[in-house]
Parts: structure tokens; sequence; C-alpha cells
């Protein structure tokens, strides 16, 4: 500074040195200033490691207005996100139980729906309201082509389900004249030979199905003249029991609905 | 040395002790350690100067210390602390540096 160039050894002006003079003022003296500077040196000391420690450990108090301001719209897109969030999850939590409520709701309709449909494929027995007709045929006449036309004839007054004999009638039971032989009376019915007389009850509206019966040029009449005699019961509660065995189709698939559209 | 001793009795007993700080002092406190900071520095100056005197220290210290503080106060009322709270630090700060530098020309002659 003072244009000294070079090194100055230490102690070579020993009077002047800032070091001597340095030890000097800091070599301890019991004089009342020199115990108020430690004094204040001890109170700079304290307060420095305070403030550090209130530093370390600085609440949103200690903080500057543009900060805190920036700590708020943190904050509030923190929230707005997380609310958004909650409403995601929200609705994602309802769309389950609905979904779980639905799925159940369908499982109901499907089993109602299999039950219905049992009724249509004979897979399950039947009970109401109905008919028990019994077909006397002492002369042996009625063939496959009566009970063809009986079936029609209760199928159009709104017969639900049907058993002729033993055997229950559904979409693909076949009626067909007893085999030619000595003495043989009697249709076979989906394979089973029945003879007479013929039990056929009926699930369905009885006055209905009773009338239908009795139409002029119908089943009785046409019965009356091969020789046979039709006697009709109503009942409110008839039991179609009978089972048909269902075996699944060998050659008809489902087809899709697009597929059928595109045929027709 | 007293002084020394001093410095460090104080900073142990921050250690030891770790106060709160009181709330109304909490804005005050870092621009009065930074005062009483730069009246140590401009104590050892004056030491190596040869013009120390104890009593000016004691009161530059002290008085350091207040005026600061109590600009950062009235910077508060008035609405403008944290700006003058800034101007007050780089002040001290540019002392700080000036006496720093003095007492290094002093000790190392560069």
């Amino acid at each position: 500074m003072s244009g000294a160039p070079g090194p100055r050894p230490p102690g070579a002006r020993p009077a002047d040195s800032p070091w001597r003079r340095l030890r000097r003022a800091a070599r301890p003296r019991a004089t009342r200033a020199q115990l108020l500077a430690g004094l204040l040196c001890a109170a700079l000391g304290f307060g420095v490691v305070v403030q550090v420690r209130q530093t370390d450990l600085a609440g949103l108090a200690d903080l500057r207005e543009s900060d805190l301001v920036r700590i708020l719209d943190d904050t509030g897109e923190r929230g707005d996100r997380l609310a958004e969030e909650v409403r995601e999850l929200e609705r994602t939590r309802s769309e389950l139980t609905a979904g779980s409520d639905s799925a159940e709701a369908a499982a109901r309709a499907a089993e109602q729906r299999a039950l219905e449909l049992g009724l249509l494929a004979g897979t399950v027995p039947a009970a109401g309201p109905g008919i028990t007709a019994t077909i006397a045929d002492p002369a042996g006449e009625v063939g496959a082509a009566a009970f063809v036309s009986l079936v029609q004839e209760l199928r159009d007054a709104g017969a639900e389900a049907i058993q002729v004999g033993d055997v229950r009638v559904v979409a693909s039971t076949a009626f067909e004249e007893a085999p030619a032989g000595a003495g043989t009376t009697g249709v076979v019915v989906d394979g089973e030979l029945l003879t007479p007389p013929y039990e056929v009850r009926v699930v369905g509206d009885p006055q209905t199905l009773a009338t239908a019966l009795d139409i002029p040029g119908g089943v009785r009449e046409s019965l009356r003249q091969l020789g046979a005699e039709l006697s009709v019961e109503t009942s409110q509660e008839v039991r179609v029991s009978a089972l048909h065995a269902v075996s699944p189709p060998q050659y008809a698939r489902p087809a899709s609905p697009g597929a059928t559209a595109g045929s027709e | 040395m007293i002084a020394a001793a001093g410095l460090l009795v104080g900073i142990v007993a921050g250690v030891l002790l770790h106060p709160e700080v009181p709330v109304f002092l909490q804005p005050y406190l870092p621009i009065a350690v930074v005062a009483a900071l730069d009246a140590v520095f401009g104590g050892v100056r004056a030491v190596l100067d040869g013009i120390f005197d104890e009593r000016v220290f004691v009161v530059s210290f002290l008085s350091n210390a207040v005026v600061a503080a109590l600009i950062v106060y009235l910077g508060d009322q008035l609405g403008v602390g944290s700006q003058l709270s800034t101007g007050v630090v780089v002040v001290l700060g540019v002392r700080i540096f000036s006496n720093a530098a003095a007492i290094r020309r002093h000790l190392f002659k560069a």
C-alpha cells in the first residue's frame, strides 16, 4: 500500500509492528472498558449463534412478502392439484361402485333370463295355471299329424310349456308315426314311443287353451273323426315336470349381428 | 484477549442455551449482529492504527447495533423494511470489507 515492495521480515521494526501492537492490545487488562468490550463481544457471539439457529429453523414469519406470495401460490396450486386428484378418485370410486351395482343387476337379470329361456328350452320344470288334456284313442287312429296340429293349436293359444306323456315339447320336438308292426299303436315323440291314452299337460291361460281346442273344425273335431275322445280339465296348478335334455348344437353357431345384417 | 474470550463464551452460551428469539426482535437481530460485526472490525483496525480507545469501541458497538435496528424498524413502519434492511446490510458490508482490507494491509503489508 505505501509502496514498500517485497516482503518485509516480521519484527524488522519491532516497535511499530502491527502484530506486536495487536498482541499488546490483546494482553488481558482488567480495566472496566476491556471487560465491557469482552461483554459486548460475548453478546455478539451469542447473537450470531442465535440468529444462525433462528435462520436454520426459519418459519414463515421471517420470510419476505414476495417469498410468502410465492409460497402461497405454490401451496394454492398444490391444493388445487390435490383437490383435482380427489375429484378424480371420487369419480373413479363412484364409477366402480356403480359398476359393481350394475354388474349385480346384470347378473340378476341374466339369471332371470336363464330361467325364462330354460322354460322355453324345457330344461327347467314349469308349473302354473293350464289344462290337462287326455286323448282316449281306442281305435289307435291318432297319429303324428294330429299331435302336430294339437301342439300348433296350443301354441297358437299361448301355451308356455307343453308335455305329452313324459316328453317335454320344445322347439326341436318331432312327432313320428309308430313304426309299422303287428299291433303297435301310438306315436313316437322325440324317439320315445307313447301309447294311448295320451295325457297332454299345458301351462298357459286355461280358458284360452280350452277354447282353442273346442273351435269348430279344430282339434276336438278332427280327433272325433278319428274315433278318439278328447277330455280337457282346466286347473290353476298344472305341473309340467318332464325335462328336455339339451345337447350342444353341432353345426349352428351364434352369428354376429353384423354378419346377419350383411346377409340380409 | 478478553474480547476473544468473550466472543467464545458468547458462542458457547448460544450453542448450549439455544434460546428462542422474541418475535419483536426477530427482524432486527440480524441487522444488529451485522452492525456489531462492523464495530468489531472497526475496533481491530483502530488497534492496528494505534488509535484504539475502549470507550469509543463500546459506544460505537452499541450505537451501531441500535442505529441499525432503528433504521430497520423505521423502514418497517414506512413499509420499506426489506429494502432498507438490504441497504443497511450493503452499507455495513462495504464498511466491513474496507476495515478488513485495512487490517490485512497492516498485518500482511499487502
